[in-house]
């Protein structure tokens, strides 16, 4: 999964802080790994670098300063790409895939686009093994097949998924 | 509108409603010759009633259908039940075939009901029943054939009069993986082989896999995946 964008795309709908900004990831997507501290820092560093946000101010009081990162135009651009392009099709997506819907959703982008566009993605790869599989022998066609399951999982979540749509825009909102 | 360049059948804008559901609201299509566009989308998108209007079996309450340059509102009930017979084939879920009939009877109907003779009919049917790989079933009756081989009977009796488009409505919706699979191989190598353009609804991936592209339908519109990227 890309921190990078994730981040970014929380700070779409306003400035936070490094801490809020860790808060508000571990709440949506952490529920396995929360993120370090230092994790954070280090990817708004180099978001800052690459010009996708500014620091829209820094607080200081008795403990270390606390930065406000805003997104900048090219940030919002590259969310926007990130969320456009399909995943490559491979296995143990769903981290990935899931985020992406939900930051769509939470930016009030089109999270049925996303889906569709993977499942674009995913087809584009099943051709190519069912095509492979009709011209190749058995060992050919095995290796495939096994191959083509998996694919086929992944498009039957982004199914459903597509589905829970309303359902997961109103979770996403509260 | 027109339709796309070199397409064979097109729809623009189609609308269908039954009662206060939309079916259809603004769907979009196109095939050239050749094709195979798989029609997905969930239960009630509207995926098959794209199919039934874009054959001319219903009526669309607005919107335009173009086969072969031809509009087909602009067409009577009779001329487009005529197409139907002569350019169109069909390949549906089951229950397709008539009991009452032999296989090779079966596959020569739609020749039978175009006033060929009996003898030229079941000629083409058997070259067909060959094709498809089910030749020796021809004197039984649907009710003693499988349900794998009943689905070739269909798919050899939907390309008996070398239709242009092929339409299948969940071909393999009543078959397991490996009969599906073979339905499938059978189906798309027979019409690419003939030019015909074949239009797929299927809300299965590795049945999908088999076509060209893809358009997906939803809450009755329609995505060219191809087109918008």
């Amino acid at each position: 999964m890309s921190i990078g964008h994730t981040l970014l795309g929380l700070l779409e709908s306003g400035p936070r802080h490094g801490y809020d900004l860790k808060r508000a990831f571990d709440e949506k997507f952490g529920h396995d790994r929360p993120l370090h501290y230092g994790q954070v820092y280090s990817t708004m560093s180099r978001l800052l670098k690459n010009g996708l946000v500014v620091v829209d101010g820094v607080e200081t009081g008795g403990g270390p300063e606390r930065k406000r990162y805003a997104i900048t135009d090219d940030g919002i651009t590259d969310v926007q790409r990130w969320l456009a392009t399909p995943e490559k099709p491979e296995p143990y997506l769903q981290s990935t895939l899931y985020t992406k819907v939900v930051l769509a959703l939470l930016t009030h982008r089109d999270a049925a686009d996303v889906l569709d566009t993977q499942r674009s993605e995913h087809l584009r790869s099943m051709r190519i093994l069912t095509d492979r599989k009709r011209k190749g022998d058995l060992a050919d066609q095995l290796i495939c097949d096994h191959a083509l399951f998996h694919l086929e999982a992944d498009l039957r979540w982004l199914e459903l998924t597509a589905a829970r749509l309303d359902k997961l825009r109103e979770a996403v909102a509260r | 509108m027109t339709p796309p360049a070199g397409s064979l059948l097109s729809a623009e804008q189609l609308r269908k409603a039954y009662g206060p559901t939309a079916a259809l609201d603004g769907a979009e299509f196109s095939i050239h010759p050749g094709e195979v566009v798989a029609v997905m989308g969930p239960s009630g998108s509207g995926k098959s009633t794209l199919l039934h209007c874009l054959a001319g079996i219903v009526t669309p309450d607005s919107g335009t259908i173009t086969y072969n340059g031809h509009e087909l509102s602009a067409m009577s009930d009779s001329q487009r039940s005529a197409l139907r017979r002569s350019d169109f084939g069909f390949v549906f879920q089951f229950g397709q075939l008539v009991p009452e009939l032999t296989c090779v009877e079966n596959v020569a109907l739609p020749l039978r009901l175009n006033g060929g003779s009996r003898k030229e009919a079941e000629r083409a049917a058997l070259t067909w029943m060959e094709r498809l790989e089910v030749d020796d079933l021809r004197k039984k009756r649907p009710s003693e054939v499988s349900g794998g081989q009943g689905q070739r009977v269909a798919v050899a009796r939907s390309l008996v009069t070398n239709p242009r488009v092929l339409f299948a409505d969940e071909p393999t919706g009543a078959l397991d993986s490996l009969n599906g699979e073979r339905v499938m191989e059978l189906l798309t190598d027979a019409a690419r082989s003939t030019n015909a353009a074949v239009v797929l609804v299927t809300h299965e991936a590795r049945v999908a896999a088999y076509s060209d592209r893809e358009v997906v339908v939803r809450d009755g519109k329609s995505r060219d995946m191809e087109r918008a990227v």
